[in-house]
């Protein structure tokens, strides 16, 4: 009987859920569809099939150009800046998120509510607003256009919203589990290093990737604080120009925005098993 | 292996409310003590005072010699089981029993922790588990993983704080034992919080009895049972609990609804001066006069209409409902709250023979022995019977049976080794 029900709940599910696959999914295929026009399918839809949609010859013009070709000193510096920018604002905010958010969950203290309140202000401040004083700021100090100059923002952004996900992450551990170690023989420390730590693991990756998405995905910030030797691919791509002054780069840019979903892909597949949440069951009664 | 000193523990959380107020007990090296009471009286509170996990107001925490009130609990060297276990989600069953000795860095070598997570599994039947994750295991099987990780190390104390709640009646019974002989074999000193009965009464060398933070009364069971100090230990030991009746004193004669009872005595200065006492009589003191047993000298014999009787196979229970004088209504009513009753009781529970013919609606013929009669001042609860001479023969007697049980258990373990029961997780 339950499995019936179960069953049919499940059909119901996925039936409601194609039309939501298909709203999300469409434009990006219609980006990877774009990205392998030629220049010549681009301007002219009789080359193409499914009402203009996918090219009848695959071109890989749009990737050659990127790479190699006259979009290469935009597209290979930008990549490689907005990985290491992306990557280090992900760890040190993930890493402080961490403590911050186990002493939020674990600990009385005063100014604790105003801890998490702050940072939920912050994280509701729009982006804009705050460009142009960082702006000012960065230039005076000399932080424009450098690494750090963009890393820092990016953890203004990135550490509220891992506090707070983390801080839910860590009120599920039942606290006998650290006392448990506590009694069993462990400094706090360790009860933290040795327990804590690999029971939060998933939410920690889940921070992770949500933290390195919010990073990777910023156009604002990096448009404005860099110019060239920081800059991000999602501001580069504002400033790609076509094989001619005539053409629209169209391609070029659809080239590039697959190119920066493949990190974010692969990133989601690696992790994919390690969000899996219900990995604390077994610690206490069942 | 130590002894453990209370003295004047008092607990008092953020809210000002004492959840342990002034609890002094000598726990004796190598004992097995069980601090029972109802919901919220303060157990937990107290055991995890002593293992270290909430502070003490004030009083002082001996484990051997040694006051450890700002002692760390890692520093305490106590061994605890937690009601839900808290085992580690994330190791094997072998890396939760070796995760103390890891813990204990420089003084176990791989070898050795080897050896000593086998022994202890082996003595749990755990061998066949070792490689899984606690969440594949069984209620029981958890139950016994967080128990290696407790003697796996040479501990000062066991601690349990209701290790059996989380089972089903079978298998608490079986792991009941299982404690019970490891206990022995170890020779442990053991504190262990329950609010069940029959573990409290079958584990304990001793139990402490516990209300609203207040230790009520620390004594073998059977002191408990037969000579508590005040109404409520009456109330809370026993099953099914003791009968009270509310007794009219008028001269040498107690006036209870079912039956006049003569005094004499010591007893009879005590009510002296009383207009009313509460009497207490455990169910299976009554008996069944017609079954013709011979009774007492100066039985109490009375009939009683019986409303509903109860055939459980070996014994019977029979229900007799009475009239409770409103005057000491009161105070059986707190009493009943207190205990975590569920309303007043102005029945009077019979336990009988299992030969007896008495029916639902018969008009039953009973006796009593008087001098198994229980008689408490309704104002204090104070038990007017206690007789200390007897009570101090029993503690005696069961510091003797404790000290020949463990000495037992010591030459068994010269001769025997591993002598494992059957499988426990059935069901
Ligand atoms: N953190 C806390 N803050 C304030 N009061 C508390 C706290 N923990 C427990 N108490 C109070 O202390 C009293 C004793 O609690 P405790 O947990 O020791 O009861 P218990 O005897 O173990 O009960 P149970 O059998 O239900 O487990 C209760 O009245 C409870 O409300
Ligand atoms: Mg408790």
């Amino acid at each position: 009987m339950e499995t019936n029900v179960s069953n049919k709940v499940r059909n119901w599910l996925a039936a409601a859920s194609v039309p939501i696959i298909i709203w999300t999914v469409i434009p990006l295929l219609w980006i990877l569809a774009t990205s392998l026009k030629s220049d010549a399918a681009l301007a002219d839809s009789s080359q193409n099939v499914l009402g203009n949609f996918w090219p009848k010859d695959i071109s890989w013009d749009n990737y050659k150009l990127i790479f190699t070709g006259g979009a290469k000193d935009l597209f290979l510096p930008a990549l490689w800046h907005s990985i290491v920018v992306c990557l280090s604002a992900t760890v040190i905010s993930v890493v402080l998120a961490t403590f911050c958010a186990y002493a939020i969950a674990r600990l009385t203290f005063p100014g604790k509510k105003l801890i998490l309140t702050t940072a939920l202000g912050v994280s509701f401040f729009p982006v804009i607003a705050m460009v142009t004083p960082i702006f000012n700021l960065w230039r005076s100090v000399g932080l424009f256009d450098t690494i750090p100059g963009l890393i820092i923002p990016y953890l203004a952004l990135t550490v509220p919203l891992s506090i707070w996900i983390l801080a839910a992450f860590f009120q599920q551990i039942p606290w006998e589990m650290e006392q448990a170690a506590q009694v069993d023989g462990a400094t706090s420390w360790q009860a933290f290093r040795k327990v804590i730590v690999p029971l939060a693991a998933p939410g920690v990756f889940t921070t992770a990737i949500i933290a390195f998405f919010t990073a990777w995905n910023d156009f604002v910030f990096s448009l404005n604080l860099t110019s060239e030797h920081a800059r991000t691919v999602p501001a580069a791509l504002a400033f790609f120009t076509g094989a001619s002054q005539f053409t629209q780069p169209t391609g070029a840019i659809c080239a590039a925005a697959v190119v920066v979903t493949i990190p974010v892909v692969i990133l989601v597949l690696l992790f994919q098993k390690r969000i899996v949440s219900g990995l604390t069951s077994g610690a206490v009664k069942g | 292996m130590s002894n453990i000193t209370l003295k004047n523990l008092v607990k008092k959380y953020g809210d000002g409310f004492p959840a342990v107020n002034d609890v002094s007990l000598d726990i004796a090296d190598g004992e097995f003590m069980i601090l029972v009471g109802p919901s919220g009286c303060g157990k937990s509170t107290l055991l995890r005072m002593i293992v270290g996990l909430e502070d003490i107001t004030s009083g002082d925490l001996l484990i051997g010699d040694k006051r450890v009130n700002d002692l760390a609990p890692r520093d305490r060297n106590l061994a605890m089981v937690f009601q839900n276990y808290a085992l580690y989600p994330h190791l094997t069953v072998f890396e939760n029993i070796a995760f103390p000795l890891r813990l204990a860095k420089g003084h176990h070598d791989e070898s050795d922790i080897k050896k000593k997570v086998n022994a202890a599994s082996a003595m749990l039947d755990l061998d066949e588990h070792l490689e899984r994750k606690p969440g594949n295991l069984s209620g029981g099987q958890r139950q016994r993983v967080a128990m290696g990780r407790a003697i796996v190390r040479d501990a000062e104390a066991f601690l349990f704080d209701e290790p059996l709640s989380n089972l089903d009646a079978k298998l608490r019974g079986q792991m009941r034992t299982e404690i019970a002989r490891m206990q022995r074999r170890l020779g442990i000193t053991t504190v262990y919080v329950t609010h069940d009965q029959t573990e409290a009464m079958t584990l304990g060398d001793r139990v402490s009895v516990l209300k609203k933070g207040v230790l009520q009364q620390c004594a073998p069971p059977r002191e408990l049972y037969e000579q508590p100090v005040n109404l409520f230990v009456a109330g809370f030991i026993g099953s099914p609990p003791m009968n009270f009746l509310p007794a009219r004193v008028e001269g040498s004669t107690l006036k209870t609804p079912v039956a006049d009872v003569p005094v004499s005595g010591e007893l009879a200065e005590k009510i002296k001066g009383k207009e009313l006492v509460i009497v207490g009589i455990r169910p299976e003191t009554f008996k069944d006069a017609s079954l013709g047993d011979t009774q007492a000298q100066g039985a109490v014999r009375f009939t009683a209409p019986v409303d509903v009787t109860e055939w459980l196979g070996n014994e019977q229970y029979a229900y007799i409902p009475f009239e409770a004088d409103p005057s000491v209504k009161n105070k059986l009513d707190e009493l009943d709250r207190d205990l975590d009753g569920e309303g007043m009781r102005t029945q009077l529970v019979v336990n009988l023979d299992a030969r007896s013919r008495i029916r639902e609606g018969d008009d039953a013929e009973l006796f009593f022995d008087p001098a198994l009669m229980h008689v408490f001042d309704p104002e204090s609860g104070e038990c007017l019977t206690r007789d200390e001479e007897e009570a101090a023969r029993i503690v005696e007697e069961s510091e003797a049976d404790r000290k020949r049980a463990l000495e037992r258990a010591r030459q068994r373990e010269g001769k025997v080794t591993g002598d494992v029961p059957e499988d426990a997780e059935a069901s």
